[in-house]
C-alpha cells in the first residue's frame, strides 16, 4: 500500500506540474486568458474575481476535509469521538450563512456584469463604431461591410481600437455560435433572427474565430481568421478589395455561396447588394409581411 | 404494399460500413454465446421464471445494474473512439479508413458522441440509479415490495427496450442521430437530418422515458405510502429522502421531454413546423423545452447520489448524520431550484441582460444547498471514527473533484464568463466532472456499500482501492486537459483542427487518461470476479457487515424475497442502530420484546408476470416500425400493446399469499445458516 501511494502521489505531482506548465507557459495559446480586446479583458477580470471569491470558501473546506480525514480515523486513539452529536443550531447557522454570504456577493457580481457586459451594449470610444454584418451558412462565415459595400468569406478584417458592431444572422443552417476567444464572448447566429454583439481589438494582430455550435458535417472547420490592422491599413485594404476583380455579392451570388460546402478558402466581394442582410434575415417570413413581421 | 410493410428499410440500409458491421458482429457474438451457454447449462426456464418475469424489486434492481454496466462498457468504447479521432485527426493527418482526417468521417464522429451522451445519461447513470433505488429503498423504509410491482417490471422492460432501440442500427442498419445528445432543433429536423438517426433517438428515448416516468411514480407512491410503522418523513434515511426528491423531479420533468419529442415527431413525420426554420417554426422553443427537462434531469442523476454519500459518511464515520434537517432542506432546495435555471444553457442566445442575470443568480443559489451538504458531511466525520473502506475513498474523491467542477459551473453561471467558455471543451470538462466525479463515483461507492446486502458477501477491498486510485488518476488525466483546451479556444464536438494550434498534445493526454480509466474499469471487473471466487472468505452472515444504521441492514443478506418476516417498528431516525443499541429500555424488556415480536403473519406478495415483457415488446416493435415508417408493424405493435394492457387489467389474480407457517420455515432455515 505504501509503494502504491508513493507511486500515486508522484504521478499526481508530475501531472500537476505538466498541467500548470501548460497553463502558465502556454502564453498566447491559452486564448481566453490572453485577451487582445477590451471585452475579453473584462470578461477575464470577472472570472478572476469570481474564482477568488469562491476560493474564500473552497480553500477552508479543503483544509477542513483534510483535517477531518487525517484526524478522525479509526486508528487515531486520541481523537475525540462523539457518536451521538448530530446537531448544533449555532453551527448550522454558520454552515448556511457562510455560503449564503459568498453567493450573495457573487449574485451581485452576476447582476452587475451581466448588464455591464451585455453583448448588445455599445462600447464607449472616441472612434466611431463600425458595423459588420455576419451571416453563418453551411459551413462558412460571410462578413458583409455595409458601409464599405464589400464582403468577405472566412476572413474578418477590422481596424484596431475601433468598436465593431456585429449584426449576426444565418441562412439555412441550424444554430451557430460566433466566437473570437481573444476579442470576446460568443453570441448565436440563427436563421431568421438577428442578434448583435460589440467587440473591439486593442491592437494589431491575428486571431482565431470559430463556430462553437454543432451544425452538421462541416462544423469543425467552420473557422475564420481575424486580422486587426491599423486604421490606415484598413482603409487601404478596403480600397484594394473594392478595386479587385471580384464579383458582386447580390442575392443570386449569395444563394449560390450559401450552398453547403466545407473548408472554404478566403474569398472577397468588391461590392454588395444593398439590404442584403435584411433580405436574409426576413426571408423565412411569409411573403408580403416584410419588415412588419419583425 | 412493400412500402406499407417495410417502409424505408431496404437491403442497402443494412449495416455495411466497418463500424456498424463491427457492432453487428459483436452483438451477434454476445447473443449467440449467451444462447449456447444458457442451453448448455439448461437455465432457460430458470432465467425466465426467476428473473425475467420477476416483480421482485431486488431482482429488477440487479437486472437494471447489469444492463447499465453493459451500456457503460459501450459508452466507454465510444469515448476511446472519440478521443482517438481528436488525437490523430488534425487537418494535416492523411486520413485512414476512408475518412478525410483521422479515421472517422465527421458524420460518423458526430453519431458517436451523440450516442455516447445519450447512453451515459439515460442508460448508464439512470440505469445504475434505478437499480440501486430498487434494491435499497424498499428495504430502507421497511417495505416488502413496491406500491405497483407490475409497473416496476414494466418500467424496467421499457428501459431495456430503449437500450435495444438505441443499439438497433447495429443490427438493422441506418445510422444514429448526429445532432448531439439532445438532438437540438433545427439540426434534428428533416432538412438537416433526413435519415433514420434522429428517429432512432426519438423512439429510444420516448420508450425508455415512459419507463422512467412509470418508475418515478412508483417510487414516489412507495416512499409516501409504504413506510414501516413509526417512520415519519423526518425519520426517513437520507438515501430515501434523496430518492424521493429525485423521483419527484422525474415525475415533473419527463412529461416535458415526452411532449418535446412528440412535437419534433410531428415535425418529422407529418410535416408540421414547430421547430423548423421556415413557416413560422421556432427552434428557440425547442431549446427552452429541452433544457426545462434537461437541467432538472442532470439533478435527477446527482440528487439520489447525494443520499448515497449521506449514508456512507454516517456509517463509516460511525456517527449520527450531522444536520439531518439541513440536509433534507438542502436536497429539497436543490430540487426546487433546478427548475429555474434552464436558460443558463444558452446565455449566448442573446436574451438580454435582465433575463441572463436572473438565470445566473438562480444558478448561483444552487451552490448554497450543495455547499451546505458537503460541509454537513464533513461535520458528520468530525469527532467520528472513520473506517477507511473503499466507499469512503470514493467519497473523498467526490469531494475533491466535485468542488472543482462546481467552481467551474459557478463561473459559467456568470453570463460574461459563460460567453467565453460556452460550448467549449471547458464546459465538457465541467459536466463530466459533475457526472463522473459526482454521480458515477457515488454510484460506485453505493455499489460497494450495498453489495454485501444484495449478494451476501463483500467485494474485495484491496482491488477496490486500486480501482479507485486508478480511476482518480485517469479522471484527472482525462478531464484537466479539457479545461485547458477549452481556454485555448477548442470547441466541443469537433472532429478535426489545425495542428498549428498546439492542441494535439493535450488531446493525447486525455486519450491516455481514457486508457487509464479503462484499466480502472478492468480492475473493477477483476474485483467482482475475485470477490465471487473468494465469496466464502468474504461471506457476511450477520446481514450487517458495516455496522449499519438504517433498516436495510436489519434483515438477512441477501434478504428473503419478502424482505422482512416481521415489519419492524421504527422509533427514531437511525432505526436499526437504535434496535442494536436500545436506549431507555432495560435489557430484560428488549429480550421480552424479541420473544413476543417473532409472531409471523401471512404475507401478500405479487405474482411474477411476463406481461411487462410482452407489453414492452409490442411497444418496442411499434417504436422500431415508426423509425422505419413500416406502418403495418407499427399498427401491430400498437394494437398488441393495447391488448396487453386490457388483458392485464382483467387479470385479478396478481397476488398470492405466503402463509405464516411458510414464512416461519424459511426464517428457520435462514437462522440455521447464520
Amino acid at each position: 500500500m505504501k509503494t502504491l501511494s508513493r507511486i500515486i502521489v508522484s504521478l499526481f505531482v508530475i501531472v500537476d506540474v505538466y498541467f500548470l506548465g501548460k497553463i502558465l507557459l502556454g502564453g498566447e495559446n491559452i486564448q481566453v486568458l490572453n485577451p487582445k480586446g477590451i471585452i475579453a479583458l473584462q470578461e477575464r477580470e470577472v472570472a478572476y474575481v469570481a474564482v477568488f471569491l469562491m476560493l474564500v470558501i473552497v480553500i477552508p473546506v479543503f483544509i477542513w476535509a483534510f483535517y477531518v480525514g487525517t484526524t478522525y480515523h479509526e486508528g487515531n486513539k486520541w481523537a475525540k469521538y462523539t457518536p451521538e452529536w448530530d446537531h448544533s443550531t449555532k453551527l448550522q447557522a454558520f454552515i448556511w450563512a457562510f455560503p449564503i454570504a459568498i453567493i450573495c456577493i457573487l449574485c451581485v457580481l452576476v447582476w452587475k456584469t451581466a448588464h455591464r457586459l451585455d453583448p448588445s451594449d455599445a462600447i464607449a470610444s472616441t472612434q466611431k463604431t463600425m458595423t459588420i454584418q455576419v451571416v453563418a451558412t453551411r459551413w462558412k462565415w460571410i462578413f458583409i461591410y455595409p458601409d464599405q459595400h464589400i464582403a468577405t468569406v472566412n476572413l474578418l478584417e477590422i481596424p484596431e481600437n475601433t468598436p465593431v458592431h456585429f449584426m449576426l444572422s444565418a441562412s439555412d443552417t441550424p444554430m451557430n455560435s460566433f466566437w473570437i476567444p481573444q476579442l470576446g464572448g460568443q453570441i448565436y447566429a440563427m436563421s431568421g433572427m438577428a442578434t448583435q454583439t460589440y467587440l473591439m481589438a486593442n491592437g494589431v494582430g491575428t486571431y482565431r474565430g470559430a463556430n462553437s455550435e454543432i451544425n452538421g458535417a462541416g462544423y469543425a472547420q467552420m473557422t475564420f481568421t481575424v486580422n486587426s490592422v491599423t486604421q490606415n491599413d484598413f482603409t487601404n485594404w478596403v480600397a484594394r478589395v473594392k478595386q479587385s476583380a471580384t464579383p458582386t455579392l447580390d442575392l443570386n451570388t449569395f444563394n449560390k455561396l450559401a450552398q453547403p460546402s466545407q473548408n472554404n478558402p478566403v474569398a472577397y466581394y468588391s461590392s454588395t447588394q444593398d439590404n442584403l442582410f435584411t433580405t436574409i434575415v426576413t426571408k423565412y417570413l411569409a411573403p408580403g409581411k416584410g419588415m412588419e413581421g419583425m | 404494399m412493400e412500402q406499407f410493410i417495410l417502409g424505408r428499410l431496404t437491403w442497402s440500409s443494412l449495416p455495411h460500413e466497418w463500424f456498424t458491421l463491427g457492432g453487428t458482429v459483436a452483438f451477434a457474438t454476445i447473443l449467440i454465446g449467451l444462447t449456447i451457454f444458457l442451453t448448455r447449462v439448461k437455465r432457460w426456464k430458470w432465467l425466465w421464471n426467476e428473473w425475467l418475469t420477476s416483480t421482485d424489486p431486488k431482482k429488477i434492481g440487479i437486472m437494471y445494474i447489469i444492463i447499465a454496466f453493459l451500456m457503460f462498457l459501450r459508452g466507454g468504447l465510444d469515448v476511446v473512439m472519440i478521443w482517438l479521432q481528436q488525437t490523430i485527426g488534425t487537418t494535416s493527418s492523411p486520413g485512414y479508413l476512408g475518412a478525410t482526417h483521422g479515421y472517422l468521417s465527421a458524420d460518423h464522429f458526430q453519431q458517436i458522441f451523440t450516442a455516447h451522451g445519450d447512453i451515459m445519461v439515460f442508460f448508464v447513470t439512470m440505469g445504475f440509479l434505478f437499480g440501486l433505488i430498487n434494491l435499497i429503498v424498499p428495504l430502507q423504509i421497511g417495505a416488502r415490495d413496491l406500491a405497483f410491482p407490475f409497473l416496476n417490471s414494466l418500467g424496467f422492460w421499457l428501459y431495456f427496450a430503449g437500450v435495444v432501440l438505441i443499439n438497433m442500427f447495429f443490427v438493422l442498419g441506418g445510422e444514429f442521430a448526429a445532432a448531439g445528445w439532445l438532438a437540438v432543433a433545427p439540426l434534428s429536423e428533416l432538412q438537416f437530418n433526413p435519415g433514420v438517426g434522429v428517429d432512432y433517438w426519438i423512439w429510444s428515448l420516448q420508450v425508455s422515458g415512459l419507463g422512467t416516468l412509470i418508475g418515478g411514480i412508483n417510487f414516489v407512491v412507495t416512499i409516501l405510502k409504504m413506510r414501516a410503522p413509526g417512520m415519519s418523513l423526518m425519520r426517513m434515511p437520507m438515501f430515501t429522502w434523496a430518492s424521493l426528491m429525485g423521483m419527484i423531479l422525474v415525475i415533473s420533468i419527463f412529461p416535458i421531454l415526452a411532449m418535446t419529442m412528440i412535437l419534433l415527431t410531428l415535425d418529422r413525420y407529418l410535416g408540421m413546423h414547430f421547430f423548423t426554420l421556415d413557416n413560422g417554426g421556432n427552434a428557440m422553443m425547442y431549446w427552452n423545452l429541452i433544457w426545462m427537462w434537461g437541467h432538472p434531469e442532470v439533478y435527477v442523476l446527482i440528487i439520489p447520489v447525494f443520499g448515497i454519500y449521506s449514508e456512507i459518511v454516517s456509517t463509516f464515520a460511525q456517527k449520527k448524520i450531522f444536520g439531518y434537517t439541513s440536509l433534507v432542506v438542502a436536497v429539497g432546495a436543490i430540487t426546487l431550484l433546478s427548475f429555474s435555471v434552464w436558460l443558463h444553457h444558452f446565455f449566448t442566445m442573446g436574451a438580454g441582460a435582465d433575463v441572463n442575470a436572473f438565470f445566473g443568480i438562480m444558478t448561483m443559489w444552487i451552490a448554497i444547498p450543495t455547499g451546505v451538504q458537503i460541509i454537513n458531511w464533513l461535520f458528520t466525520m468530525f469527532r467520528g471514527k472513520i473506517i477507511f473502506k473503499s466507499p469512503i475513498y470514493w467519497f473523498f474523491g467526490f469531494v475533491s473533484t466535485f468542488t472543482f467542477g462546481g467552481m467551474a459551473g459557478l463561473l459559467m453561471a456568470l453570463p460574461p464568463v459563460d460567453f467565453q467558455v460556452h460550448n467549449s471543451l471547458f464546459l465538457v470538462a465541467h459536466f463530466h466532472t459533475m457526472i463522473v466525479g459526482g454521480a458515477l463515483f457515488g454510484i460506485f461507492a453505493g455499489f460497494t456499500y450495498w453489495f454485501p446486502k444484495v449478494f451476501g458477501f463483500k467485494l474485495h477491498e484491496r482491488i477496490g482501492k486500486y480501482a479507485f486510485w486508478t480511476w482518480l488518476v485517469g479522471f484527472f488525466l482525462s478531464f484537466v486537459p479539457l479545461y485547458i483546451l477549452g481556454m485555448m479556444g477548442a470547441v466541443r464536438r469537433m472532429d478535426t483542427y489545425s495542428p498549428s494550434l498546439g492542441w494535439q498534445q493535450l488531446f493525447t493526454v486525455s486519450l491516455i487518461g481514457a486508457c487509464v480509466i479503462m484499466c480502472a474499469v478492468g480492475l473493477q471487473i477483476l474485483q467482482l470476479v475475485v470477490s465471487i471466487i473468494q465469496r466464502k472468505q468474504n461471506r457476511d452472515l450477520t446481514g450487517d457487515p458495516w455496522n449499519g444504521r438504517s433498516l436495510e441492514w436489519a434483515t438477512a443478506s441477501p434478504p428473503p424475497f419478502y424482505n422482512f418476516a416481521v415489519i419492524p417498528q421504527v422509533h427514531s431516525r437511525d432505526a436499526f442502530w437504535e434496535m442494536k443499541n436500545p436506549k431507555g429500555i432495560s435489557s430484560s424488556e428488549v429480550a421480552k420484546q424479541k420473544k413476543t415480536s417473532i409472531k409471523y403473519e401471512d404475507i401478500e406478495l405479487p405474482k411474477n408476470t411476463p406481461m411487462g415483457i410482452y407489453l414492452s415488446g409490442f411497444i418496442f416493435l411499434f417504436g422500431l416500425a415508426m423509425v422505419w415508417h413500416a406502418w403495418l408493424f407499427a399498427i401491430i405493435g400498437l394494437v398488441g400493446a393495447i391488448c396487453c394492457v386490457i388483458l392485464r387489467t382483467f387479470d385479478e389474480h396478481t397476488e398470492y399469499v405466503l402463509t405464516a407457517a411458510e414464512v416461519e420455515q424459511i426464517e428457520k432455515k435462514l437462522r440455521a445458516k447464520s
